[in-house]
């Protein structure tokens, strides 16, 4: 069940460059877990001293924000595209 | 030497100055901080009174570029009592201490927004960056889109396409490229953060972020200026990403630092709609974390499900003892209309919600009537009259006869209503 991930410029530095990645994970998790193994100076980057994902990090799957979509229990599906921004845009008021 | 550069906002690492918003070690948001020593022995209260009305009167705590010479004469808008308002929220007992921060005409976009792209494009041109760019709900739009045109940049603009056909002409008008995107605002800003990836383009609420935010401080500097240097008991500010009144309070805090004003406690009060509500929904539940809510509200500068500020704006009106409350889209358009009728201010939706939520905090007696408590008002009415639409009747026209006026005042006039001479000529 692959599924797409795009890694954002800004933690780049940490995956050698690379942009995005297909991997097979079921869920959120097991993504990390891959993102983990693959590339091991990135996950600190992506979860805190807890294991809870980072406040300014958003993860979206097709455009979605993923905590409409049930958050960690969403099983990813076939083909699914997983971005990971920084929250940090946002209007002003 | 510059006095000021980008330092993270969680783990304090500084970054020096550049086009850049998170931090590259913890993911969080960079905001500027300033040499406060070396600013202790330029600034004055004497000092800044005698330079123009403008923002730029606080240019030394703003991220302005080394030799800037400011364009447009933006901010300084006015300060005044909203004895009427104040009457009806809090009785007699309230006159004389409600005030009204009249955004609705700042200079040249008539919104608050013209503040921050002020500050933005000023350090976009320093960058060296020949296009300017942002996501949207509208304000910012204009803003950009005047701004960029009166400095030679050129400026793309994302917005949603349900955005108020008033706000999508004040932003063509300009000349800029306008990109409508079928999605809601938080789509769009997703969208933005993406592209900014890819172009090299200033983007005002992405990579220029820190230095635009930073221009909301001079709604906080104003205040306390015209209230005759000193601070007020409570502000009271709309809420869409959460940066306006965490900057405002910023500001408040660098006044302090600087010995321009008393120090003072002064309680921050957030106004949300209800159908998009995310900061509110997260003060009262008691919780420090923004659940991103799907916006559907007729106030739409505000629709933002997913604050980039919350959990900062969260943290600004818990710590100051302050409150949070949200008002639904008929209690905005009651909102609009009892400002416009009391206080002759005609403020658009955001501005509605901002008046609508001060209502509920008096009555809650979250807010007392002898405090002295300053509503924000950042929006123009002009840009929303869509929301208006049906509100009141078209009138039939009538003959330019005096005889058909006398007979439409018979037909139509309530005699309470009617002047003296008129009430004679009526019952004549």
């Amino acid at each position: 069940m692959p599924i797409t991930v795009q890694i954002p410029t800004a933690l780049r530095r940490h995956t050698e460059g690379v942009a995005s990645i297909t991997c097979a994970a079921a869920n959120l998790n097991e993504l990390f877990s891959v993102l983990d193994e693959k590339f091991p100076e990135l996950k600190p980057h992506l979860r805190d001293d807890k294991g809870q994902v980072r406040r300014f990090l958003n993860i979206y799957v097709n455009e979605e924000d993923i905590r409409f979509l049930g958050g960690p229990s969403y099983a990813f599906q076939e083909g699914d595209e997983v971005l990971l921004v920084p929250s940090i845009a946002g209007g002003l008021i | 030497m510059c006095h000021y550069e980008l330092r993270c906002r969680e783990c304090g690492r500084t970054w020096g100055n550049q086009p850049r918003s998170i931090c590259d070690e913890c993911f969080s948001p960079l905001e500027v901080a300033y040499d406060y020593d070396a600013l202790k022995t330029q600034l004055s209260r004497e000092r800044i009174s005698r330079r123009p009305p403008n923002m730029w009167r606080y240019s030394e705590l703003l991220p302005l570029p080394q030799n800037f010479t400011p364009g447009l004469p933006v901010g300084f808008t006015p300060l005044f009592q909203a004895p009427h308002l104040a009457q009806q929220f809090g009785g007699t007992a309230a006159a004389g201490n409600l005030y009204i921060k009249n955004d609705a005409v700042c200079l040249p976009t008539l919104s608050f927004k013209d503040r921050v792209v002020a500050v933005a494009l000023s350090q976009a041109r320093e960058f060296g960056f020949d296009t300017v760019s942002c996501s949207s709900t509208g304000n910012l739009a204009n803003a950009v889109a005047a701004h960029a045109a009166r400095e030679g940049l050129k400026a793309w603009i994302f917005i949603p396409s349900d955005l108020e056909p008033a706000k999508i002409l004040g932003t063509n008008v300009f000349g800029a490229r306008v990109v409508r995107i079928a999605g809601n605002y938080d789509q769009v800003n997703r969208l933005c953060s993406q592209i900014a990836d890819e172009h090299r383009w200033g983007f005002v609420n992405v990579n220029l972020r820190p230095y635009y935010a930073e221009g909301s401080k001079t709604v906080g500097f104003e205040i306390a200026e015209q209230l005759g240097w000193r601070l007020p008991d409570n502000i009271v500010c709309p809420m869409a990403g959460g940066s306006l009144i965490t900057k405002i309070k910023k500001a408040f805090d660098e006044l302090v630092k600087l010995g321009l004003v008393e120090p003072k406690e002064v309680k921050f009060f957030g106004a949300q709609a209800t159908g998009c509500s995310p900061i509110s929904t997260a003060v009262k539940t008691g919780s420090s974390e923004i659940e991103p809510q799907k916006p559907s509200t007729i106030a739409r500068s505000l629709a933002i499900g997913n604050p980039a500020d919350g959990h900062y704006a969260i943290r600004t009106i818990k710590g100051s003892g302050g409150w949070s409350e949200d008002v639904s889209d008929p209690e905005v358009i009651d909102s609009i209309r009892l400002l416009a009728g009391a206080e002759g201010i005609l403020t658009e939706t955001a501005g509605g919600v901002t008046v609508g939520t001060a209502g509920k905090l008096y009555r809650q007696d979250r807010i007392l009537p002898e405090e002295t408590t300053v509503l924000c008002i950042t929006g123009n009415g002009l840009k929303t009259t869509d929301v208006l639409a049906g509100v009141y009747e078209t009138e039939r026209a009538i003959a330019p006869k005096l005889t058909e006026f006398e007979a439409y005042l018979q037909r139509t006039l309530d005699p309470s209503e009617a002047p003296a001479v008129v009430a004679e000529a009526v019952g004549a």
